[in-house]
């Protein structure tokens, strides 16, 4: 019990993310590379001659042994070289470092409006089970979750963005794009207007950003609301509420002292899940919005057949799965003493 | 059948009428996918009625009373081929991935060894893998081996996204019921494996299939919509899909156009809320943790003179004992 410190188990679980990452990578390249088709021939064949095709598939190294290449791929990754794409030539980590900024900002803008809408509502509605709040509460919870993302966006551009001159494609007005996109120190268009110090981009960039991030959180909102309210009502029915109760403490009380911290622990664990989840989510969004992040990215490599695109992409996202586990997994100990030991 | 409905009458209040929503819900969609042909005015791919165009985008109004789309497709006819094509996939898809998940996971879970171990490993990454990126690589790739059989591809892409879901809750669960006393029984009598594992171990392991499956239902309608939302999934002119139609009507709402993206959206919001409602409907039932049980009625005894007391006593006593039971037997499991 004595040997459970807090940096003990963050190394322990930053060691953990290894085999994670290992297996991770091993799947995406089992489904690239391995799965039957010329990743070449299906990019860019019949556009090119068969003696540029060969010269291409030589420089890939797509001649060789599947099991150099699984090497090849698996030390890439790991110096962060994910090499060049098909179509046009440009390389995977200028796509990550040019477009993930936008998809950053908006996953994290989407899962701070889930935060502060659908926790305090899952803890209102589990305050007074079957009531009528909690019956309607459940019922958004499910619906929201029920929407699909694209339909949110369709129906935010029909009757929200009009009335209320909100932008609904790309992240910035084309003029600000030229000035700000053209010119950056951090690739996050929000942090280099900042920077730059013009407060007029960066209003406009934030106004950008309130549909997409209202859309993408409305579906992770719904999670967060199911589960603060059934881990409350659980959480509500152990021993030591009930003992909290018998002595006189106010019902209140008891939810905000007594139930909420403990609630909220198997809640941190599923923020993290649902956080990878957003990817998905992200994709959907940005192609709704035209947002210029990586899930549009993604899908114009995708829709190019370019497999170097799609699978840097694809890695990179596993990277990222990865990491959020280990931090979601700290933030879990920090919350909760018990997970460490 | 009473086994089947025993769920359904174990709930009450809220939870009852959640799940009969759900139903009614699920199982209107049901009748209008068998019944498509006769309730669509016209054919999902059809845009014309004898030689005449339809008009482009035109509102709803007589004749197509949802509209027409911008590729002169009857909506309301879309949105009902629709439902055949969704309940088609995701039937298919789930049914595929409960078998291959049962399956392995069972035999992994039974067996053990390093095969159990290395299909955990791979289980786990594609579980921690976000379940949309999952279904769009594969449809990616799928897409690149087998043209024009969109549907099926559709249908295969979602079943790997399931596939760790079952074997995962499949796995634990006949890894801690294997070594439960009816199973060492059923062995000391000699069964082999596969009875065991057909008989005594699946029939317990599968309890918890239903929650799941009909989660996953709801998960896999509007994966495919996404699919068909980014253009990966069923071709137009293959089959009417809501999330294809979806993608077209977003071009749309920037010009006031709403009734072309408005009906196949509410289509799936509406199917994928009375799947959900039944899984939570089943889930209230079958999880302990959240069910509320009906209180057994508690008949107290009528006043008697108090010469009589000590007879009557016996008689109510054994009365309240003998109702208390069979109230108890019929509200499931818990025995005196």
């Amino acid at each position: 019990m004595s040997n459970g410190s807090l940096p003990r188990y963050i190394l322990q679980r930053i060691l953990l993310v290894i085999p994670m990452m290992f297996i991770l990578l091993t799947v995406v390249f089992l489904l690239l590379r391995v799965a039957p088709g010329d990743p070449i021939t299906a990019s860019v064949g019949g556009k090119l001659s068969p003696e540029v095709i060969a010269q291409k598939r030589a420089l890939l190294g797509l001649e060789r042994p599947l099991i150099v290449q699984y090497l090849e791929y698996m030390w890439n990754t790991v110096t962060f070289n994910f090499g060049e794409t098909i179509t046009d030539n440009t390389p995977v980590l200028n796509i990550i470092r040019d477009n993930g900024g936008a998809t950053l900002t908006l996953t994290l803008g989407a899962f701070a409006i889930a935060v502060f809408v659908g926790i305090p509502l899952g803890r209102w509605a589990a305050r007074k089970r079957d009531s009528a709040r909690d019956t309607i509460i459940r019922i958004f919870g499910i619906v929201s979750f029920a929407t699909p993302i694209f339909f949110v966006a369709l129906l935010m551009q029909l009757f929200v963005a009009r009335p209320l001159g909100l932008p609904t494609s790309g992240i910035a007005s084309p003029k600000i794009m030229f000035t700000v996109a053209t010119n950056p120190t951090t690739h996050v268009l929000l942090i280099d207007s900042a920077i730059q110090g013009d407060w007029g981009a960066f209003g406009d960039i934030l106004l950008h950003h309130v549909l997409p991030c209202f859309t993408l959180g409305m579906m992770i909102c719904g999670v967060f609301i199911r589960m603060v309210r059934v881990n409350l009502l659980q959480t509500m029915q152990s021993d030591y509420v009930e003992a909290a109760r018998a002595r006189g403490i106010h019902e209140r009380r008891v939810i905000k002292k007594h139930a909420f911290r403990n609630a909220l622990v198997p809640v941190v664990t599923v923020i993290g899940l649902e956080l990878s989840m957003m990817l998905g989510g992200a994709v959907l969004t940005e192609s709704s919005f035209n947002w210029p992040g990586l899930g549009t990215k993604l899908m114009h490599y995708i829709m190019a057949r370019d497999y170097v695109g799609v699978q840097g992409i694809v890695t990179f996202f596993a990277v990222a799965v990865a990491l959020i586990s280990v931090i979601v997994d700290i933030a879990n100990a920090l919350i909760d003493p018990r997970v460490r030991f | 059948m009473k086994r089947f409905l025993k769920p359904f009458q174990q709930t009450t209040g809220l939870a009852r009428w959640i799940m009969l929503i759900g139903i009614v819900i699920v199982f209107l969609f049901i009748i209008v996918a068998i019944f498509a042909d006769f309730i669509a005015p016209y054919g999902f791919n059809q845009v014309e009625v004898d030689g005449v165009r339809f008009v482009k985008q035109a509102p709803p109004g007589p004749g197509h009373i949802l509209g027409v789309n911008d590729q002169f497709y009857d909506i309301f006819s879309r949105v009902i081929y629709g439902a055949r094509t969704a309940l088609e996939v995701v039937l298919l898809s789930i049914i595929l991935s409960l078998v291959i998940g049962v399956v392995l996971g069972l035999l992994c879970g039974y067996v053990g060894g390093w095969v159990d171990r290395c299909l955990v490993f791979l289980m786990d990454a594609m579980y921690a893998f976000p379940s949309l990126l999952l279904a769009i690589v594969f449809s990616f790739l799928l897409s690149g081996l087998m043209k024009g059989s969109g549907i099926i591809s559709a249908a295969l892409s979602l079943t790997v996204v399931y596939i760790p879901r079952y074997f995962r809750v499949v796995r634990n669960t006949t890894l801690s019921a294997r070594e439960a006393t009816y199973v060492e029984a059923a062995r000391a009598i000699g069964a082999p494996n596969r009875t065991i594992m057909g008989r005594y171990l699946f029939t317990n392991v599968i309890q918890s299939v239903p929650v799941i499956g009909t989660l996953n239902a709801a998960d896999a309608i509007s994966t495919l919509a996404a699919l068909g939302f980014l253009g990966l999934g069923i071709q137009p002119i293959d089959a009417s899909e809501w999330g294809y139609d979806l993608s077209r009507a977003l071009d749309d709402a920037a010009s006031g156009i709403w009734w072309t993206g408005m009906f196949p959206g509410l289509a799936i919001v509406l199917l994928v809320t009375g799947l959900t409602l039944i899984g939570e409907g089943l889930n209230e039932t079958m999880n302990p943790t959240l069910r509320k049980r009906r209180f057994a009625a508690i008949v107290l005894p009528e006043r008697k003179p108090k010469a009589k007391v000590a007879v009557a006593a016996e008689v109510v006593t054994n009365d309240i004992a003998e109702s208390a039971y069979e109230e108890i037997v019929d509200d499931g499991e818990v025995k005196p």
